[in-house]
């Protein structure tokens, strides 16, 4: 079942081409991983699939119903704001900055967002914080306030959070790029550890080995435009075009 | 000067001080929720002609946004244009009054409402008007400096924490009250200690319109008495005054302090 689709979607700034006619879907338990150099889009692509950005042009689609359709002109018409209140239930987004809420102790960072938003019932939500914090292995740190935590547990804390609205399908965007090489590791092994539980993921990575191991697809980006996807295996190790090529020329694996 | 006469000074002067913290209280309680409603309407982007706007216009305008142009840049007629279709005029309107409330004597303003509805409307002033007066003067001013403190809070959030929001389906109240309005608190707490302060000494403006606090109370003596004596006790009453606001600030400052 196709749980996100996005179809000849385009993005402009100013007279600046973000994305040019980016069409991407994702099935449920695939894991997807968008790589490129800066500025090639990646990340403007997951803000419009977040709806953080709106769309030009084109269609988003989340479990089959429309939270933005591009009309006879192409141009993207979105939804009522009930509408994407709903689409917004389907996923969830780490940051690369994790932004926490800094005010809040861990526990209620995680459990604030299920009982207002998702209603529901309070002793349920926090038992269930407490096994995502466990599993993150923060069993303990229920009380401490981010700043308490090093860059690592925060990212854990940010994935609990996402995970506890019990989203269909996780958006990463650039999870580990404010870590140092360790921490860095602690976050791939979560996620590789999400990935076995076949949870769907789009990731927006610069770690390629990383997204050659996880994935089940890899589109590499850039200027706005898919260059090429496939096979993770066969695109990190054999890749068919040029720009893709000299992108990878750097990483030896 | 004897014991008994000094004794009589500091009573009739402590009675004084009970004005000036009720002038105190009643200004605080109405200017720092009146300075947040002011703020709404200063970031207000309301704009009430953009959809008459017509669509060159907004590429345009768009454009100069963007990293490459400069908004300075656009052709003059472009950019009346701009301002007559994106014209907010809430944010107008309160950009005027906090000019004006910031740009003029505090007891000026303190006359214009004392004396306005006589001259304006023919309203007689009553003996009990005096107090609404100071009130009224003393919140609308504070709440325009106030509103601009808050704002400088408000703007200081991280646009990651409204879009950490708005992605786990925060609506805009929700984001405001839980997640914005908390750390813009914590944020704010100096300029307003700041304010707080100042408010305390500017209490002694409301002599202007022969309002009995403290500081009218000590003048009137002074003159009668031909001493400077009151003067003295009052300063230090509003020194004290002020150490006590001083650390009653420190403490509210010193418990949002669990997080960073």
């Amino acid at each position: 079942m196709k749980l996100l689709e996005i179809n000849h979607c385009n993005k402009k700034f100013g007279d600046n081409e973000v994305l040019k006619d980016i069409s991407l879907s994702v099935e449920e338990g695939q894991v997807v991983s968008i790589i490129g150099p800066s500025g090639s889009g990646k990340s403007t692509l997951l803000r419009c699939a977040t709806l953080l950005e709106t769309m030009d042009g084109g269609d988003l689609i989340y479990l089959g119903e429309y939270a933005a359709k591009a009309d006879e002109t192409g141009k993207a018409v979105y939804g009522t704001k009930a509408d994407l209140q709903k689409a917004r239930q389907n996923f969830g987004l780490v940051f690369q900055n994790f932004n926490l809420f800094p005010h809040y102790s861990v526990l209620k960072n995680i459990t604030e967002p299920p009982i207002l938003i998702g209603k529901r019932p309070k002793d349920e939500v926090y038992a269930e914080a407490r096994e995502l914090l466990k599993k993150m292995g923060l069993a303990g740190k229920e009380d401490a306030y981010p700043y308490q935590l090093s860059g690592g547990q925060q990212q854990r804390v940010s994935i609990a959070r996402a995970l506890a609205m019990k989203p269909k399908i996780l958006f990463f965007d650039e999870p580990t790029s404010a870590l140092d090489p360790e921490l860095t590791g602690e976050i791939l092994q979560v996620i590789k550890e999400l990935a076995a539980e076949h949870m769907t993921m789009v990731i927006v990575t610069h770690e390629m080995s990383f997204a050659r191991d996880v994935s089940d697809h890899i589109i590499f980006m850039d200027g706005g435009v898919i260059v090429e996807e496939g096979e993770p295996k066969e695109l990190i190790n054999n890749p068919k075009q040029e720009r893709t090529k000299a992108f990878l020329s750097r990483f030896q694996a | 000067m004897d014991a008994q006469t000094l004794l009589n000074i500091t009573q009739q002067l402590a009675v004084g001080l009970l004005d000036s913290c009720k002038i105190f209280l009643l200004t605080l309680l109405f200017s720092m929720p009146l300075g947040l409603l002011v703020t709404f309407g200063r970031m207000s982007k309301w704009a009430p002609l953009r959809f008459l706007a017509p669509k060159h216009l907004i590429e345009k305008l768009k454009l100069a946004q963007s990293a490459e142009g400069k908004a300075e840049n656009l052709p003059l007629g472009t950019r009346f244009a701009g301002g007559f279709f994106f014209f907010k005029p809430i944010q107008f309107i309160i950009k005027v009054f906090i000019a004006i409330l910031r740009g003029t004597p505090l007891m000026l303003q303190l006359f214009a409402v004392y004396y306005g509805p006589y001259y304006l409307f023919g309203i007689p002033i009553t003996n009990e008007y005096r107090f609404t007066a100071v009130i009224i003067a003393f919140s609308i001013n504070y709440a325009a400096y106030f509103a601009e403190i808050y704002r400088a809070g408000i703007e200081s959030i991280p646009v990651g924490q409204y879009e950490a929001a708005t992605v786990l389906g925060y609506n805009k109240v929700q984001t405001f009250l839980r997640i914005v309005f908390p750390q813009m608190c914590k944020r704010i707490m100096p300029p307003v200690t700041n304010e707080t302060i100042t408010l305390v000494k500017d209490t002694s403006f409301a002599f202007v319109i022969s309002y009995p606090e403290m500081f009218t109370i000590a003048k009137q003596i002074s003159a009668a008495k031909t001493t400077i004596m009151p003067l003295i006790i009052a300063g230090v009453f509003y020194f004290i005054f002020n150490g006590i606001v001083a650390f009653v600030m420190d403490k509210i400052e010193k418990k949002m302090n669990y997080y960073r």
